[in-house]
C-alpha cells in the first residue's frame, strides 16, 4: 500500500519532466537559431535525465520487474499524472517559453524542497537535478525579459502567452491525494506552502519584463489526476508508438 | 595577372605545399577565399539540414535510453553546424548570408538528406553509414590548409565519434532482435547503401573541383578513393550483423585487396542535387520556417540588449 | 530592422590551474547571452570550468604582413634558451 503509494508519487514528479522533455524534443531542429536550439535540446536532456532517475525507482520500488521505459511508455493515457501546463503546445517561441519559465519557477523550489526529502533516493535525485533546474530558471527567466522588453511585436507574443498559459500553471499546486501523503510522511513538500514562493517570483520576472499576469482566471485542474487536455493523446501517440507497435522487444 | 599578385600567389602556394597553415588575416587568392566559403558553407548546411531526418524520431525513440542519445546527436550537428558557420565567417561573410543562401535554395547540402527516414532502423542506418562516410570526410579534412576550417574539423571529429557507434549499436541490437526487428534493419540498409556511396560525390573523372581542391590541400584524397576506403571498411560490418548489402555486384578483388563493386545510379543522384528528390522541398521548408518564426525573437534579443545598454551608459552617466 | 547577433570569441579554462584557452565563436545578442550560449555550445562534454566571452569586434589582431618584423627577430635570440649555456654534467640542481 505505501508502496504503491510511493510509485504513484514517483510518477507525478516524472511525468511532468517527461511530458516537458517531449515537448521539447519536437524542436529539435527548428530552434529560433542555432545556439537556442542547442539550448532547448540541453534543457530537454536533462529532463529526460531526471525521467530516467524517477522510472528506474520506482521500478526498484514497485519490484515487480517492470523497466524504466514500461513505465514511461506503456501507460493508459489517464495514468499519466503530468499537470496541464507541461503538456501545451509549441505554438511559438512564446510559448515555448512561458511554458518552460511557469514550470521552472515550480520545479526550482519543489526540488529545493526535495532535497530535505525523508526518502534518501528522492533526496539524491533533487540534489542532482537542482543544479539543472537552477540553469534552467536563468535560461528562461532571461528569456521572458527579452522578448517581453524586446520588441513590441515580442512584447506582445509573450503577453499573449502569458495569457493564454496562466490558468494551467496552478495545476502544478493542486495537492491531490498522492502529494499530501507525501507531505504528511515527510516525503515531499506541502505545496500549498510553496505557492507564496513561487507567485512573488513569476510576479517579480513578469514585472522585469514588462509583462503582466491576469488578473483574473479561473484556472485549470486535472492533470496530476489524469484529467488530461487533448493534446496529451497525441503526444502519446509518438511518445508509445515504438512500443506499442512493436510490443516486447528490446531496442 | 600582374608580377606582384603572382608572386604572392606562388608564394602562397609555396607555404600550402610546405604543409603551412593558412589562417584568417592571410592574404589568400580570391579563389581560394571563394572555394572555402562554399565548401564550409555547405558542410555546414549540411549538418543542419541532416538534423531534419534523425529530429524526424526523436519523439518517437523506443526506449529513453535511445531518446537521449538520440536527442544528444542531433544536438551535436546543430554544434556542428554553429562551428563551421564560424568558420565560414571568418572569411567574411554572416551568418545571416549564409542562412539566406540555404534557405532560398541556392547553397547546396549533402544530398542524402533528401531522402526520407521512415522507421526507426534508419537512425541505425544513417548513424552507421551516413555518418561512417561523413567521418572518413572529415577526418581527412582535419588536416586541411585553411585553419579555422581544420580546427573546426578536429572538434567535430572528436564528437562524432559517438555518432556511428550509436549508430552501429542500434542495427547490431536490431539484428539480434524478432525477425520484425531484422526485416526493418535490413530494409533500412537497402534505401540508404547506395544514397551513402553517393555522398563521396560524383566519380573523379567527372569531378570538376577536384584537381585544384588536392592543390590546396582541401582534400586530400579523391572522390574514388575515399569511397572505395568506405566499401572496404563497411562490407565487414555488415557481415557481423548477418545482413545482406544490397548489390549483386559485390565481391572482393584480391587482386586489388579491395572490395568491386557494381554501377551507381548517378541519374538518381544529379536528380537529387537538382532538387528532386522525395524530401528536398520539405526539408528546406522547415529550414525557412525555423528562420521565418525565428526573426522576431533574434529581433527582440538585440532591442533588449540595446536597450540594457542604454540603461547601463545612463546609469553610468 | 534586420540585425544580426554579434560574433563572439569564446574562451574556456578546462580546470582551475590552467589558462582559459580560445575554443572557438558563436553568435550571442549580449555578455550574458554569450555566456549562457558558451556553456551550452562547448562544454556539453564537461570540457570546462569557467568561461570567457569577448565579443569579436573587441579584438585587436597583429597583421600577418608585419609577422616578418614582429616575430623573426626573436629567431636567432638563441641565448634566452638554457641549452645556449654549456655546463658538465655534474653541476646539478641547474
Amino acid at each position: 500500500m505505501e508502496q504503491e503509494k510511493l510509485v504513484n508519487y514517483i510518477t507525478i514528479l516524472g511525468d511532468n519532466s517527461m511530458i516537458l522533455g517531449q515537448r521539447l524534443g519536437e524542436l529539435c531542429g527548428h530552434g529560433p537559431e542555432l545556439e537556442t536550439d542547442i539550448a532547448l535540446t540541453n534543457i530537454s536532456l536533462d529532463l529526460f535525465g531526471q525521467v530516467r532517475n524517477y522510472f528506474q525507482y520506482a521500478a526498484e520500488v514497485e519490484g515487480k520487474g517492470r523497466t524504466e521505459d514500461d513505465f514511461a511508455m506503456l501507460r493508459l493515457e489517464h495514468e499519466y499524472k503530468n499537470s496541464l501546463l507541461v503538456e501545451q503546445p509549441n505554438t511559438d517561441f512564446a510559448f515555448v517559453i512561458v511554458r518552460q519559465f511557469f514550470y521552472d519557477v515550480f520545479q526550482r523550489l519543489l526540488m529545493k524542497s526535495l532535497i530535505n526529502s525523508k526518502n534518501d533516493q528522492l533526496a539524491a535525485i533533487a540534489k542532482k537535478s537542482i543544479k539543472e533546474v537552477e540553469y534552467h530558471f536563468d535560461f528562461s527567466s532571461t528569456w521572458m525579459k527579452r522578448l517581453g522588453d524586446g520588441t513590441g511585436e515580442s512584447h506582445e507574443r509573450v503577453q499573449h502567452a502569458v495569457n493564454e498559459l496562466w490558468r494551467f500553471a496552478m495545476d502544478l499546486f493542486k495537492e491531490t491525494e498522492t502529494e499530501k501523503w507525501a507531505a504528511e510522511m515527510g516525503l515531499g513538500p506541502d505545496l500549498n506552502e510553496l505557492k507564496s514562493e513561487y507567485l512573488k517570483v513569476v510576479k517579480e520576472i513578469c514585472d522585469e519584463a514588462t509583462i503582466e499576469l491576469p488578473q483574473e482566471e479561473v484556472f485549470q485542474y486535472g492533470g496530476k489526476e489524469g484529467r488530461h487536455s487533448e493534446y496529451l493523446g497525441y503526444i502519446l501517440t509518438d511518445f508509445q508508438y515504438m512500443q506499442r507497435a512493436y510490443p516486447n522487444m528490446k531496442w | 595577372m600582374d608580377n606582384k599578385s603572382r608572386n604572392l600567389e606562388e608564394e602562397f602556394q609555396a607555404r600550402i605545399d610546405a604543409g603551412e597553415n593558412i589562417e584568417a588575416k592571410d592574404w589568400m587568392p580570391e579563389k581560394y577565399r571563394k572555394t572555402h566559403i562554399r565548401q564550409i558553407s555547405q558542410h555546414a548546411h549540411s549538418e543542419v539540414v541532416g538534423m531534419l531526418p534523425e529530429g524526424n524520431w526523436i519523439t518517437r525513440a523506443p526506449s529513453l535510453r535511445r531518446k537521449v542519445a538520440l536527442l544528444a546527436k542531433v544536438q551535436d550537428e546543430a554544434g556542428h553546424g554553429l562551428y563551421l558557420y564560424s568558420a565560414a565567417e571568418t572569411l567574411g561573410i554572416s551568418r545571416d548570408e549564409l542562412m539566406e543562401q540555404l534557405n532560398s535554395g541556392k547553397a547546396k547540402y549533402s544530398s542524402i538528406f533528401n531522402y526520407p527516414s521512415l522507421t526507426w532502423a534508419d537512425m541505425g542506418a544513417i548513424g552507421w553509414l551516413v555518418d561512417g562516410a561523413a567521418i572518413i570526410n572529415q577526418v581527412m579534412l582535419t588536416k586541411t590548409s585553411y585553419g579555422p576550417y581544420a580546427r573546426a574539423m578536429v572538434r567535430i571529429c572528436k564528437e562524432e565519434s559517438f555518432h556511428q557507434r550509436q549508430g552501429y549499436e542500434i542495427m547490431l541490437t536490431l539484428c539480434n532482435g524478432t525477425e520484425a526487428q531484422k526485416a526493418m534493419a535490413q530494409d533500412a540498409l537497402n534505401r540508404w547503401w547506395w544514397p551513402s556511396l553517393m555522398m563521396f560525390g560524383p566519380r573523379d573523372e567527372e569531378s570538376p573541383h577536384t584537381e585544384q581542391s588536392m592543390k590546396w590541400k582541401i582534400k586530400r584524397k579523391t572522390n574514388d578513393e575515399l569511397r572505395q576506403q568506405f566499401i572496404d571498411q563497411t562490407v565487414p560490418q555488415a557481415d557481423l550483423l548477418g545482413l545482406t548489402i544490397p548489390d549483386k555486384d559485390l565481391k572482393w578483388n584480391d587482386e586489388r585487396g579491395s572490395y568491386d563493386f557494381g554501377p551507381i545510379d548517378w541519374e538518381e543522384f544529379w536528380n537529387v542535387v537538382k532538387g528532386n528528390g522525395l524530401c528536398n522541398r520539405k526539408r528546406l521548408k522547415a529550414r525557412n520556417e525555423a528562420w521565418d518564426n525565428g526573426k522576431w525573437v533574434r529581433d527582440a534579443a538585440v532591442a533588449y540588449a540595446e536597450k540594457q545598454a542604454e540603461r547601463k551608459v545612463s546609469k553610468a552617466g | 530592422m534586420k540585425k544580426e547577433w554579434p560574433i563572439w570569441e569564446i574562451f574556456i579554462r578546462s580546470k582551475n590551474g590552467l589558462e582559459h584557452r580560445h575554443v572557438g565563436s558563436l553568435h550571442a545578442a549580449d555578455a550574458e547571452m554569450a555566456i549562457q550560449n558558451a556553456r551550452d555550445v562547448y562544454t556539453r562534454r564537461q570540457e570546462g570550468v569557467s568561461v570567457w566571452v569577448v565579443e569579436s569586434k573587441h579584438i585587436t589582431a597583429s597583421n600577418p604582413e608585419k609577422s616578418g618584423e614582429l616575430f623573426e627577430p626573436a629567431k636567432d635570440k638563441v641565448y634566452r634558451h638554457p641549452t645556449f649555456y654549456n655546463l658538465p654534467d655534474e653541476v646539478k640542481h641547474m
